[in-house]
């Protein structure tokens, strides 16, 4: 049976972690290519990069820290941020990505997720997308995509271009709620379920997270096949470990084998 | 012993040649990974291993325009009985057609067609994506001492395409995902996983070290 996954994300900016991770043993905490091992330790499903690095002129930056996670970890990588044109996505497969995550290139021309398919398959290719909600109380729900951090509204619904990205050829939706992301009250679950309900792709839920339970709702009443969070990991408040026993014992299945602390 | 990782311009190595490392390690054997496509590493290799991710006509495309290495592939592993293991697309790659943007000729080294995943509930999606368990379908050497069925151990896959070979001679071992998933396929000196061993953690060192030991 195919399980849900836990994926922890790294945010980094000129190949360093911004919110390095608070894990005891970690000889560099900025290293992203520490805090992949770290994690690939502890039994991560997956794991993120998203890189934030303003220019893009020290790529080469970020493709050595690729490069290095692919050395170092047995453990499957996604690669976002900054991907502009499909060249950018051959350039971080070839560094190691397993898939190759692509956000503001997506919402300014879809057709870069067929062409980037076409190439790599739809298995590689993920779509983020940033929606917040801007229908009213009392109104039928609905979310706009926002580019640049939350900043640049764009007019176009997330749900209907869920579906056409994933009609072009993304094999997987990264979905963060823009209003629930650094805010620990939890995904933003209707937006979550409609997502789900709208593609046949799998969908990463994502911003939010402050409880394990989060997590659980995510899957359960989200409908995603994954979740993803950053600073609950990062910050020790609770280990990959203890999201995945707390998931399993609430039903959800999950992969416990390569945990820290399982023989 | 000398394993060749075929380099043909279809993703990464870097993961592949680290766990081939260390499995090799686990064996208790020394040897080295050579990455390459040269007709001679081929020719001189006690193992082939193929890779490749993305789509099969554009990875099918990719290995042949390198020049002789078919012919080579073909005279280690089908001439000269040289234990061959394909990865994903590299697995794919095996089959007597790929179905996926057109139809593409595969090696046909295993006859069989790479069609699309279909799981029979339609609320399962695709790509099939993540960790999944394994069931044994023949016994094969490269499964040895690993936990299988739904309490063993677990395989990434990343796929939307299946290898459904003819007959069933050549199935070893499936994933459930609304009906079976071909996981491992094999004949004689061959081996493919639609999974990444080279991402699977216990089970695929484990693997990929059986595949080393194994004399066929």
């Amino acid at each position: 049976m195919l399980k849900k996954r836990v994926i922890p994300c790294l945010d980094v900016k000129n190949g360093r972690v911004v919110k390095g991770i608070n894990f005891v043993d970690l000889a560099d905490v900025g290293d992203p290519v520490e805090s992949a091992k770290a994690y690939d330790a502890a039994g991560a499903d997956e794991l993120c990069f998203l890189d934030i690095t303003a220019s893009h002129e020290n790529r080469g930056t970020l493709l050595d820290v690729v490069r290095r996670t692919a050395e170092n970890c047995f453990m499957p990588v996604t690669v976002g941020g900054g991907v502009r044109d499909v060249e950018d996505v051959r350039a971080l497969m070839l560094a190691g990505a397993d898939k190759v995550s692509i956000n503001t290139a997506a919402v300014r021309d879809p057709s870069i997720v067929g062409r980037a398919a076409e190439k790599f398959g739809a298995q590689a290719i993920v779509v983020a997308i940033d929606a917040k909600k801007v229908s009213g109380d009392g109104e039928s729900p609905r979310w706009e995509i926002f580019t640049h951090g939350g900043r640049n509204p764009t007019g176009i619904d997330a749900i209907g271009f869920a579906r056409a990205v994933a009609d072009l050829g993304a094999g997987e939706i990264l979905l963060t709620s823009m209003d629930r992301d650094g805010t620990k009250a939890g995904f933003d679950l209707a937006l979550t379920r409609a997502v789900s309900d709208a593609v046949t792709v799998p969908v990463v839920a994502s911003g939010g997270v402050g409880t394990l339970d989060h997590l659980v709702e995510g899957i359960r009443e989200g409908g995603a096949s994954a979740v993803l969070a950053a600073s609950i990991f990062h910050y020790g408040t609770f280990s990959i470990a203890e999201a995945k026993r707390h998931m399993a014992r609430a039903g959800l299945p999950m992969r416990l084998d390569g945990l820290e602390g399982t023989p | 012993m000398r394993i060749a990782l075929i380099d043909y311009g279809a993703g990464n190595l870097h993961s592949a040649a680290k766990a081939l490392m260390r499995a090799l390690d686990e064996t208790g054997q020394r040897g080295e990974v050579i990455m390459g496509a040269d007709p001679e590493v081929i020719a001189m290799a006690d193992r082939i291993v193929l890779p490749g991710d993305g789509a099969f006509r554009d990875c099918r495309e990719s290995l042949a325009v390198v020049k002789g290495l078919e012919e080579a592939l073909d005279h280690a592993v089908r001439g000269k009985g040289r234990p061959f293991l394909g990865i994903c697309v590299g697995m794919q790659l095996l089959a007597t057609r790929g179905l996926e943007r057109g139809i593409t000729a595969g090696l046909d080294w295993i006859p069989g067609d790479v069609v699309p995943l279909k799981p029979a509930d339609p609320a399962l999606k695709v790509p099939h994506m993540g960790w999944n368990t394994l069931a044994e379908t023949a016994r094969h050497p490269v499964l040895e001492g690993i936990a299988l069925g739904p309490d063993g151990l677990h395989a990434y896959f990343l796929h939307s395409f299946h290898l459904i070979p003819e007959g069933t001679g050549n199935l070893v071992a499936t994933a459930e995902y609304g009906g079976p998933v071909s996981a491992i396929v094999g004949r004689d000196t061959v081996i493919g996983t639609q999974f990444h061993p080279e991402k699977s953690q216990v089970l695929g060192v484990k693997l990929l070290a059986n595949f080393l030991k194994w004399a066929p």
